[in-house]
């Protein structure tokens, strides 16, 4: 059991302290693929540090809502990335909170963040939060359904069970999960507010959601802030991973399988690292209209995922 | 026998109950113009009261069932009364919610403008005392006598301020609605009672019904009480009535008269008729996820915050039904661990919104009453100026959006558990039919927390749109009292789910005939949930709650520590343009612009577009509900034209009327000397 918190708080650890070398990696092969020249792969945590070293501007009406939702939004997203195995699979925390309760800690986090963007009364954070929760209230619905399908072929909600049982079905390709794996894809772009739903680079008016919630955040808020979303792509890459890539995730209660585990997930965060970023390169932005399609298409596809595995696998 | 106190049994108790508060309502009547002592006196006893009844209730869950017969009402027909585990559930709703909300009724009337104060208490306590004598009913005649002191009672909260028209309109659409619904339980109660001739509920119960005539008695006891739910189309009344009342009243009737409409349904379904049939479920499936996911899009483009709480109920009530119809599927087909599953979400979710909804109407009515202003257009950042209004509303909105670790969560995660324990069904096309309804679930819920940001963020986020906002002043204490409760209730409920389900486990069995099981490890049993099997599914929301708390702690810590707190204070950043004002926010409208854009089909949406070169110009947009021009103009027309044609036979000529008089007569010597 001590062992099994030991390995739950370090993985967490390393979960957060990973999360700005993905967003690093990933930044870096946009750069190579868009002919520029990279930034470092530590960039991310250069900002980092250069963020909480500046003094807070904080706007003359914020309320307190606004200083505390970075706190609870990096919270939260701590919390789920201690909830999804990325290099063992036995976790303590996991029974606390299991898939339906991840894409609860997602929301809160998001319901904070579109909060806090409402509360300063600037046009571009209303603006900002109505485009996340328009994104989201798609994303959210389809995110289940594709854990629906997971669930249903693994017989439980708990990530743990899901993963052992996707893990040891060896190499049987399951048609909803192919389905369910698309849908995951564009969820994933989405939620992590990537092209072609949003751009994370983009301070366009016209074009931005994400980028126009956190507009009046700065110094240790905004450092929060953008490591929260650096945790959150880990953490969904993490996911993706686990859903439809299990393999070598280190079974319960064999610790010598741990060094081949990272290994392996950081080759697995590296390729999808590299694909999430030829995917932006080659796509360009949708209109705002058209982002409900594009999710409204991810939601079909996880209840057509899940249909499937009524109708194929049962 | 080591029982030496010999009590009356609850039923008493529970009477007594009612009797006190018909006491305080007469006596509050004489008291007409005592302002301060109606409001210091009449309204916190109520309010002890209420929390009488919950105790009643909480100890009638593990007693055993009492009965009384009263000797009131007509000569032959006295009041049957029983207390079950079922009533005793639906009585720890009514007093918990209704307690917060008299305490907070308390203050609030305090400063209530003009108004005959004493008058609305006696309907308010009259229509509490309605609402537990329903509950505790055990005829069909004590069932719609209570049930139509309930409506009336209502009726006359509804329009306490009856010179507005709109209000009296509302008020009369709710009236109207409300007697369809009891004509239709009347008949409902009429096809159980059997042919016996004998309307109370325990002969109903043997009575042996033909499964058409069952069916039959569902579909009206579905239409009866789904009127007054507001089941879609029969929710038109709701969204006007519900505003139109005092925020106390529209709490009390969303949060509790709504759920007397649910209990009547369970009552009558799994008490009173001894068939039940699959379809019965199907139908009730497909009806609660419409309204769930038609409630949810109204809301989002309302207004005003009233309405838009309104139609969220309607949402509410469609996932109660959802989740009633899915226990019929499960308990005609012989799954019984299901039915039991899906039965605890029901009730769960419905003392859930008892409580949410409760908060989120009295801190709408703490606004309204700082402002004096319903409409979201005008309001915004008023967590400055009430701070203990606006962090309590919170809780209630994180609440209802099914946000984790609160009770809105809980009830949707056991929902959603039992979507995905469904297959295995022995009808296939309901193998199919269950994953797609568990989509509308999850987007309802989704949906939900747009509407709630929606809500919470523009009323009071943001820059006051009114100048007039910067003079709110913060809820009385009584006032803070009532929200507090019900806030409290929201997070108790949220964080305690496996003691919940435990109390709920006499009416689960009553209703079902097996209880939800927590399969937690016994030494974790009272933090984790995890109905039917730990392998399968668990939540601890204190353990969740526990780490983000300490997560939280440890980074606000750590960032404190290893940097600085630092804090300067600046004007918010104006794009390079300086003639900003709070009229340049989102607007309510603006903010539900999106989802009437994706939904318009189910919206008639009227707009005025001001010219180019308009010097004035003025924006206006309504989305009104579709439902209402297809279906109730048309009736309303049918009905106008068939009273004109009636009309036509009266035209104050008495030779005339003679006339039919006699040819009355001649029809009928003709038909009786046949």
């Amino acid at each position: 059991m001590t062992t099994g918190i030991l390995l739950q708080i370090a993985q967490t650890l390393a979960a957060i302290l990973l999360a700005p070398l993905l967003m690093g990696w990933v930044n870096q092969c946009r750069a190579w693929l868009q002919g520029r020249s990279a930034p470092p792969i530590t960039q991310p945590y250069r900002t980092l540090r250069k963020l909480f070293h500046k003094d807070a501007v904080i706007a003359h009406n914020a309320s307190p809502l606004f200083r505390f939702a970075p706190y609870m939004i990096f919270a939260c997203m701590a919390l789920a990335a201690g909830i999804v195995p990325t290099i063992a699979n036995d976790l303590p925390f996991s029974p606390a909170a299991d898939v339906i309760a991840l894409v609860g800690i997602f929301a809160l986090a998001r319901v904070f963040l579109a909060l806090a963007a409402m509360d300063i009364g600037t046009s571009f954070g209303s603006l900002g939060a109505r485009r996340e929760m328009l994104v989201s209230f798609l994303a959210e619905p389809a995110l289940l359904m594709v854990f629906f399908t997971a669930s249903f072929i693994s017989q439980s909600t708990e990530l743990p069970i899901i993963v052992q049982a996707l893990a040891h079905k060896e190499f049987v390709i399951y048609p909803s999960m192919a389905f369910a794996a698309v849908a995951f894809w564009m969820i994933s772009v989405a939620e992590n507010a990537r092209i072609p739903v949003d751009n994370p680079t983009t301070h366009l008016e016209l074009t931005m959601i994400h980028e126009a919630m956190i507009l009046e955040y700065s110094a240790r808020h905004l450092a929060l802030i953008e490591w929260a979303v650096a945790l959150k792509l880990f953490t969904y890459s993490a996911l993706g991973i686990a859903l439809f890539l299990p393999w070598g995730i280190a079974p319960q209660g064999d610790p010598s399988a741990l060094p081949l585990a990272l290994l392996a997930m950081l080759l697995k965060m590296a390729i999808g690292g590299a694909a999430l970023s030829l995917m932006e390169a080659i796509s360009a932005k949708l209109r705002l209209f058209r982002a409900p399609e594009f999710l409204g298409t991810a939601f079909l596809l996880g209840v057509l995922g899940m249909l499937i595995h009524f109708l194929l696998e049962v | 026998m080591t029982e030496t106190l010999n009590l009356p049994d609850l039923v008493h108790w529970a009477w007594a109950g009612v009797l006190y508060w018909l006491i305080l309502g007469f006596s509050a009547l004489l008291l007409q113009s005592r302002r301060r002592l109606l409001t210091r006196v009449i309204f916190p006893l109520g309010a002890l009261g209420a929390l009488f009844i919950a105790g009643v209730g909480a100890a009638g869950l593990v007693a055993p069932t009492s009965a009384i017969i009263l000797p009131i009402g007509l000569p032959d027909l006295p009041f049957h009364l029983r207390l079950d585990a079922l009533s005793a559930f639906f009585l720890v709703l009514l007093g918990g919610a209704a307690f917060g909300v008299t305490v907070y009724a308390a203050g609030y009337f305090r400063n209530m403008r003009a108004g005959p104060l004493g008058l609305l208490a006696l309907w308010y306590h009259l229509f509490l005392a309605g609402m537990v004598t329903v509950l505790l009913a055990d005829d069909a005649y004590a069932f719609m006598v209570a049930w139509e002191v309930m409506a009336l009672s209502s009726y006359f909260l509804v329009t306490t301020d009856h010179k507005i028209p709109e209000i009296r309109r509302a008020g009369f659409l709710y009236l109207l609605i409300a007697h369809v619904g009891a004509v239709s339980l009347l008949l409902c109660f009429g096809v159980l009672q059997g042919g016996e001739g004998d309307y109370t509920f325990n002969t109903m119960r043997l009575a042996e019904i033909a499964p058409f005539w069952a069916s039959v008695a569902y579909l009206l006891a579905l239409f009866g009480f789904g009127a007054k739910a507001g089941l879609v189309p029969m929710h038109v009344w709701l969204p006007e009535a519900h505003p139109a009342a005092p925020s106390p009243v529209s709490a009390l009737m969303s949060g509790v008269m709504l759920k007397t409409a649910i209990y009547g349904l369970l009552r009558v379904t799994f008490d009173l008729l001894n068939v039940q049939l699959g379809w019965w479920g199907t139908l009730a499936l497909a009806l609660g996820l419409l309204t769930a996911i038609y409630g949810v899009i109204f809301a989002a483009v309302q207004s005003d915050m009233k309405r838009l709480l309104a139609w969220s109920s309607i949402e509410n009530i469609g996932i109660i039904l959802a989740a009633f119809g899915l226990t019929l599927i499960f308990y005609t087909d012989g799954k019984g661990a299901l039915a039991a599953l899906t039965m605890t979400a029901l009730l769960y979710h419905a003392i859930n919104h008892a409580f949410f909804k409760g908060l989120l109407f009295i801190g709408t009515g703490s606004v309204l009453h700082a402002t004096g202003e319903r409409r979201m257009g005008h309001l915004g950042g008023l967590i400055r100026f009430m701070p203990w209004t606006a962090w309590l509303t919170l809780i209630g909105a994180l609440a209802i959006a099914g946000l984790p670790p609160l009770n809105g969560f809980v009830s949707e995660w056991l929902l959603l558990q039992a979507f995905l324990l469904s297959p295995g069904l022995s009808q296939p096309y309901l193998n199919m039919v269950i994953p797609v309804a568990a989509a509308s679930v999850a987007l309802a819920a989704a949906l939900a927390a747009y509407v709630m940001v929606k809500f919470f963020g523009v009323v009071f986020l943001g820059q006051p749109r009114d100048p007039a906002l910067h003079h709110a002043h913060e809820a009385s204490w009584a006032e803070r009292l009532g929200m507090i409760w019900l806030a409290a209730g929201c997070v108790l409920l949220g964080l305690l789910p496996s003691q919940v389900i435990g109390w709920l486990a006499p009416v689960v069995t009553q209703l079902t005939g097996q209880a939800l099981i927590n399969d937690a490890p016994s030494a974790s049993a009272w933090l984790m949930l995890a109905p039917v099997s730990a392998e399968r599914a668990s939540y601890a929301p204190l353990v969740f709650l526990a780490v983000v708390l300490t997560t939280l702690l440890l980074v606000y810590i750590w960032v404190r520590r290893v940097y600085h707190g630092r804090v300067r204070r600046a004007d918010a950043w104006d794009c390079g343009y300086p003639e900003q004002d709070a009229r340049m926010q989102d607007t309510a409208e603006g903010f539900g612009q999106p989802i009437r854009q994706i939904f318009e089909m189910f919206m008639r949406v009227e707009r005025e577009r001001p010219d180019p070169f308009d010097r004035h110009p003025r924006y206006t947009g309504a989305s009104h509900d579709k439902l209402w021009f297809i279906v109730y103009e048309p009736i309303a027309k049918i009905v106008g034209w068939l009273s004109d044609q009636a009309g036509k036979l009266q035209h104050g000529r008495i030779q005339w009327y003679l006339i039919y008089s006699f040819a009355t007569l001649i029809f009928l010597l003709v038909f009786v000397t046949r």
